[in-house]
């Protein structure tokens, strides 16, 4: 299984990267840590006529705190931020699902940001990233914008990008004080895609009551699926909650079924992930 | 800047374990292929190409990664080690004496990617935890299935070396 032929440029500037982008549009493919991406062309899944490799782009390297979020740009490797001393402090839920990324030797050129733009239902960090409100920025000739996680992914590997925008960064939220975090994923060896994914965020107030519970599940639909948790909002959750959270959301989900699982065992994981990543979040915010 | 055609072949160097290389490609060349046909890199094993298999894993600026997911373009300026930098047959390493020692290999067509796996973990976490170890090889398939001998002639030369 070898690649189409295709024109390749690695430009210097992140001014000429985009302008390549804005004139081959759908017919060019960016190049980041190529994990995902090399493997669809060795398969011809996929046929760009021109890749835009960005790894010269050092300007896009860069791990740095800037107004209480953790900005991590396009060629921060997966690797990376894993040994990054500051992310288990500012970015607790990132850290503890960067682990279940891939290989060791996959994390060592995979990227952030390519990981969301790759928008697989079953990844990790997209989940990562709605739990916890992150913001994408794009860029293209025409300008820069911010895209909300929850805006971000739209199905299948698809996203709201558009063919001529580069992620050029994605802001995490820091970690505050109240916060609490766990993630959990079933696969059926460690580094492959998870069956089902859960990460939770939770904030416990000052009074003890829960004010921000996000849910998110992996595996079990197009894109990150949120759950509808406003019900349990403003009050200290009891273990009798969380269970009643873990089987309403997880009766809600409509996930497919595959080779690798009906639709009632995702349902099943779920809920168990969903009682034991809410439990620890809520330890954790304690 | 490169930027080269699909017809057209991009001028690349690199040092390959410790040689220097001067050589034309063209952009669709995977760098397992380039490394094997072009360099005498017969210690790249290619088995998946995408990505799953590990045999292809190799040293680029020190970095574990698989080179069936690099374009041989890619690797302009870089500092690549394959299996045939650890050890030779007169002076093994000491992983590949543990490897010896605990009949971890079979076939031996997923070792050079393991070792060299496993090289730059130790290097990094000198002594890691045999579940680490496993961890480490879930980056890897054993068509032989020799996995246990596998663990322990890397937990051998943790010990060793420590
Ligand atoms: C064996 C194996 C197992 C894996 N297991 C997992 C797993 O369990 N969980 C998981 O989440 N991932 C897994 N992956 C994929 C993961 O390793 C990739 O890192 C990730 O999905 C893509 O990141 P990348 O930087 O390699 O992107 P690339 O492969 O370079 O690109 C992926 C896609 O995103 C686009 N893209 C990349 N960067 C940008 C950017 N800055 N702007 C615009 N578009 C961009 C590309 O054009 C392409 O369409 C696995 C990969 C392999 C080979
Ligand atoms: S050939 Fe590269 S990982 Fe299998
Ligand atoms: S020893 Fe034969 S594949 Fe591992």
């Amino acid at each position: 299984m070898k690649p189409a032929p295709f024109d390749y440029v690695c430009p210097e500037t992140l001014e000429e990267a985009l302008s390549i982008l804005s004139e081959f549009g759908e017919d060019a493919k960016v190049l980041a840590g190529g994990q995902s991406l090399v493997p669809t062309m060795n398969m011809r899944l996929a046929r760009p006529a021109m890749i835009v490799d960005i790894n010269r782009l050092p300007r896009l390297a860069d791990i740095r705190s800037h107004n209480g979020s953790i900005h991590i740009g396009a060629l921060v490797r997966q690797a990376d931020a894993e040994r990054e001393q500051r992310i288990p402090q500012a970015i607790p839920l990132l850290a503890l699902a960067l682990p279940h990324v891939g290989h060791r030797q996959t994390r060592n050129r995979g990227t952030i940001c390519g990981s969301l733009a790759h928008a697989d239902p079953s990844a990790e960090v997209p989940l990562v990233a709605v739990a916890v409100n992150a913001q994408i920025e794009a860029q293209s000739s025409r300008g820069a914008r911010r895209i909300a996680a929850d805006a971000f992914f739209d199905s299948f590997f698809t996203t709201t990008l558009a063919a001529d925008e580069l992620v050029t960064a994605a802001t995490f939220p820091a970690h505050s004080e109240g916060c609490g975090y766990a993630f959990e994923e079933f696969a059926l060896r460690h580094g492959d895609f998870a069956i089902v994914a859960t990460a939770c965020a939770v904030r416990i107030d000052a009074d003890g009551k829960t004010d921000t519970l996000s849910i998110v599940l992996g595996g079990v639909g197009e894109r990150p699926y949120r759950c509808d948790t406003d019900a349990w909002l403003g009050r200290a959750l009891t273990a009798d909650d969380i269970e009643d959270v873990a089987q309403t959301a997880s009766a809600r989900i409509d996930p497919p079924s595959d080779l690798r699982g009906t639709a009632k065992y995702r349902r099943w994981l779920a809920q168990g992930q969903i009682r034991r990543t809410l439990s620890r979040a809520l330890e954790g915010a304690r | 800047m490169i930027r080269t055609s699909k017809s057209e072949h991009a001028s690349i160097n690199l040092r390959v374990d410790g040689k220097p290389v001067k050589a034309d490609v063209p952009p669709r060349l995977l760098l397992c292929d380039f490394l094997r046909s072009q360099c005498g890199a017969k210690g790249v094993h290619v088995g998946c190409e995408h990505g799953v298999c590990g045999a292809c894993t190799i040293l680029v600026d020190g970095r574990a990664v698989r080179s069936c997911l690099m374009f041989a373009v890619q690797a302009e300026g870089a500092e690549v080690k394959t299996v045939a930098s650890l050890g030779s047959h007169d002076n093994l390493s000491p992983l590949q004496e543990a490897f010896r020692a605990h009949h971890a290999l079979q076939c031996g067509f997923c070792t050079p990617g393991i070792l060299i796996s496993a090289q730059a973990f130790l290097t990094e976490r000198p002594s890691a935890t045999r579940r680490e170890v496993e961890e480490l090889l879930a980056g890897h398939l054993c068509r032989c299935t020799g996995y246990t001998s596998i663990v322990d002639a890397i937990m051998a030369t943790e010990e060793t070396t420590a």
